[in-house]
């Protein structure tokens, strides 16, 4: 209130000798009053959470002390150091949800971007029934995560699932019906559902960039003899470029931090191979009670990240300066 | 630059200082208007799944807590929590202290949670004021919290274990209800024939709280128990890994069970092929009638054994002290209307009158076993209940034990559902690893 009063009371003054440098200030704060709103609230939802998450990583905060916090103890690295214990129990299985997590996202983001690549190439020439195609093709993307996963959970029952059905009964291509859901085929089936749920996304944003891609560019191209692969490498991928910066980012962050696809479709009963991170901490934190350990792999978490996203970022921006 | 973002700084913490004064502000006002309830108390409570599904424990529990709030004027919102959920919503409530006031448990978690502190002690003033300790039975109240301190839960509903036979398959193959382990395995492999779909077992492999149980049970017939009497982890030690592999192997060498079953996440599932005939044996808690009358199947087409030991064991415990206990949660507003509220739960008429319908076994000295018109079952029941059932482990680590050891059994049945082996070393490392996650929370 005091600034907003401020502003008019000095620009009622004229007499005083006017300096340039101060009425460029004149209405100084409105940016920060627009900003003001957003930046409250991503210190309420995600600032403060995350300090806090970050101290409660230091405490012994098991269910002796859950139902008041202030009276756990302090742990020093102790959180840190078992899941680093890559020997014992606990690190060994962190590694080895770690590592199933960098394959999985890998191949997610991988496959998801062909497909959207090739769809939104695809797409790209108008003809008949385009619109058709581009609202089928945002199906999975637009269903709600719940209804979607759990119908493919429904799918991939071993008895009365339909891929079973069709896979055995009908095509004939297997003798035995095999568990999707548990042992081994449990990854296969959620790289496959999480595809499933994530190339439209891909398919959505490439589709927006290639809109900026004028016409002639490839006219010109095809005078000088180009064919479609060529045109696609070396003027739909650079073009696109921008685009595709963001998007493998934020689909490689989405696809590593993802909970929603395991939870889903595998329940409570989630086989190990099936045990992405963000399910792996929520089982640590929950399971045992122990909210301490939980938040420092949570820690290591955000620092993998964030790491992985400055890397990334810093070789991609370096690029495009040299370019 | 740097005045501006000082400016910006300043204007920032002003505005946050204001949400939060508006926040606590707010916050004072409802809880001062709400200190002061004008006449009418409204409980909340979280019941668990105790019938044959979520809307059918609502169907029965409204006309019941409509009577309390009629004798009493106090009224009660109930919402039922499946067992999935029921765990971590709890934890969530003692986390945040926002839970209702009045809360069904799994009675096996109840000493982890008095250890946690969020609840409200049935100190001798209390447990005076909802009837006494003494119109409890022994074993069931014993279950309520750690031995020698005030228990922070009671019981309402009594459960325990038992191996439902089918008569007719029985006797079509000329069989006679097992009374040894041995038994019971010839018996299984004789009604086995995977051809016709038909198996001498259904159990729930991929239940986490089924396999657990059964853990236990097989380790109590051994004599092992899973904790040291300082609350340690013993998972690894013989009797505890011979008792899991003898289960594991109904499914690897005996094959009486069908590989799906690692898919069972829910009890249901067994039950529900037991009452329409693809299997002739289950184990499960005696709530199991309630589906298998929703199934069609009529309480005289089955019989009950007690889950049977292996010939020479060393005890012949043949299921643990299940069942549900109520709590109260220590921040609650109401702490008379919720004591009281657990009076009339835990009266004679109440559970007369839920003891059908959720199939449960008395609590209180005084009560007769309703849940079945069929006398032989009820006598069997309650025998295992009051002679044959141990109580889990009495130790603040128990729910650990419950998860790592069940999550660690799915595991091994989905190796062995899925074609590979479980071999007895396999068992141990998993079991070694299921300790080693409990001892980090617990030591």
């Amino acid at each position: 209130m005091a600034a907003t009063t401020a502003g008019p009371a000095s620009a009622a003054t004229p007499t005083r000798p006017v300096n340039r440098a101060r009425r460029r200030q004149q209405g100084w704060w409105l940016p920060y009053a627009l900003l003001a709103p957003a930046v409250v609230l991503e210190l309420i939802i995600h600032v403060v959470p995350m300090l806090t998450g970050i101290y409660m990583s230091f405490l012994k905060l098991t269910k002796f002390f859950i139902s008041n916090w202030s009276a756990a103890p302090f742990a020093g690295l102790h959180n840190y150091q078992l899941a680093f214990d890559f020997n014992a129990a606990i690190g060994h299985a962190l590694l080895q949800s770690f590592l199933i997590t960098c394959a999985y996202s890998a191949i997610v983001v991988g496959v998801a971007w062909v497909l959207g690549m090739a769809a939104a190439v695809v797409l790209q020439r108008s003809f008949r029934g385009r619109a058709a195609f581009r609202t089928l093709f945002l199906v999975p993307y637009a269903l709600p995560v719940y209804a979607g996963v759990i119908t493919w959970n429904f799918m991939l029952q071993r008895d009365t699932g339909v891929v079973n059905h069709v896979l055995v009964d009908n095509l004939g291509l297997l003798n035995n019906k095999p568990f999707w859901l548990i042992g081994s085929n449990a990854f296969v089936s959620l790289l496959v559902v999480a595809i499933w749920r994530m190339w439209p996304f891909a398919f959505l944003m490439l589709m927006a960039g290639l809109q900026s891609v004028p016409n002639d560019v490839y006219e010109a191209s095809a005078v000088d003899g180009a064919r479609a692969f060529r045109q696609w490498r070396s003027i739909t991928v650079p073009m696109v470029r921008p685009v595709n910066v963001v998007l493998v980012l934020v689909m490689f962050l989405w696809v590593f931090n993802d909970f929603n696809t395991p939870y889903v479709l595998f329940g409570t009963a989630q086989p190990p191979a099936g045990d992405l991170i963000s399910f792996h901490i929520y089982n640590a934190s929950f399971l045992t009670w122990n909210f301490g350990l939980g938040s420092a792999m949570s820690v290591l978490l955000l620092l993998f990240l964030l790491l992985v996203t400055g890397i990334y970022l810093a070789v991609v921006n370096r690029r495009s300066q040299r370019a | 630059m740097k005045t501006r973002v000082l400016t910006a700084t300043v204007a920032v913490t002003a505005l946050l200082l204001g949400v939060t004064a508006a926040c606590s502000s707010g916050s004072s006002s409802s809880s001062s208007s709400s200190a002061k309830p004008a006449g009418d108390v409204t409980l909340n409570y979280w019941a668990s799944n105790q019938g044959t599904s979520l809307d059918n424990d609502k169907q029965v529990l409204t006309p019941v807590l409509d009577a309390f709030t009629k004798e009493t004027g106090t009224k009660v919102k109930m919402e039922v929590i499946g067992w999935s959920d029921l765990q971590t919503r709890i934890q969530t409530a003692v986390t945040s202290g926002q839970g209702p006031d009045v809360v069904n448990i799994g009675n096996t978690w109840a000493v982890s949670l008095q250890a946690t502190g969020a609840f409200m002690p049935f100190g001798t003033a209390e447990m005076k004021t909802i009837g006494g300790a003494d119109k409890f039975v022994k074993t069931a109240l014993e279950t309520g919290g750690k031995k020698g301190s005030d228990l922070t839960s009671v019981p309402v509903y009594g459960l325990a274990y038992g191996m439902y036979y089918n008569k007719a398959m029985f006797a079509a193959a000329g069989l006679q209800p097992p009374t040894t382990w041995e038994e019971m395995v010839t018996d299984a492999k004789a009604l086995t024939d995977p051809a016709k779909k038909q198996y001498g077992f259904a159990l729930a492999a991929g239940s986490y709280t089924e396999n657990n149980h059964f853990a236990f049970i097989t380790s109590a017939q051994n004599g092992a128990d899973v904790f040291d009497a300082k609350g340690n982890p013993t998972f690894t030690q013989d009797g505890v890994v011979d008792g899991i592999m003898r289960y594991l192997d109904l499914m690897q060498t005996d094959k009486v069970v069908n590989p799906a079953n690692a898919q069972y996440d829910n009890g249901s599932f067994a039950v529900t092929d037991f009452a329409t005939g693809k299997v002739a044996m289950i184990l499960n808690q005696n709530n199991a009638d309630a589906t298998i009358a929703s199934n069609g199947m009529t309480s005289d087409k089955y019989g009950v054994v007690a889950f049977p030991a292996p010939k020479g064991a060393k005890t012949d415990v043949a299921s643990h002290v299940a069942g549900i206990n109520l709590s109260i949660f220590k921040n609650t507003k109401y702490k008379d209307q919720s004591l009281a509220f657990v009076k009339y739960m835990t009266s004679p008429a109440v559970q007369e009158q839920l003891g059908k319908p959720f199939a449960s076994l008395p609590v209180l000295k005084a009560g007769k076993a309703v849940f079945t018109d069929n006398a032989a079952e009820a006598k069997t029941f309650t025998d295992i209940y009051n002679n044959r059932a141990k109580p889990l482990p009495l130790v603040p680590a128990e729910d650990q034990y419950e998860t790592t050891v069940g999550k660690a059994m799915n595991g091994l049945f989905a190796t062995i559902a899925t074609g590979g082996t479980v071999t007895r070393d396999n068992v141990k490392a998993a079991m070694k690893t299921a300790q080693e996650q409990v001892a980090a929370s617990v030591g």
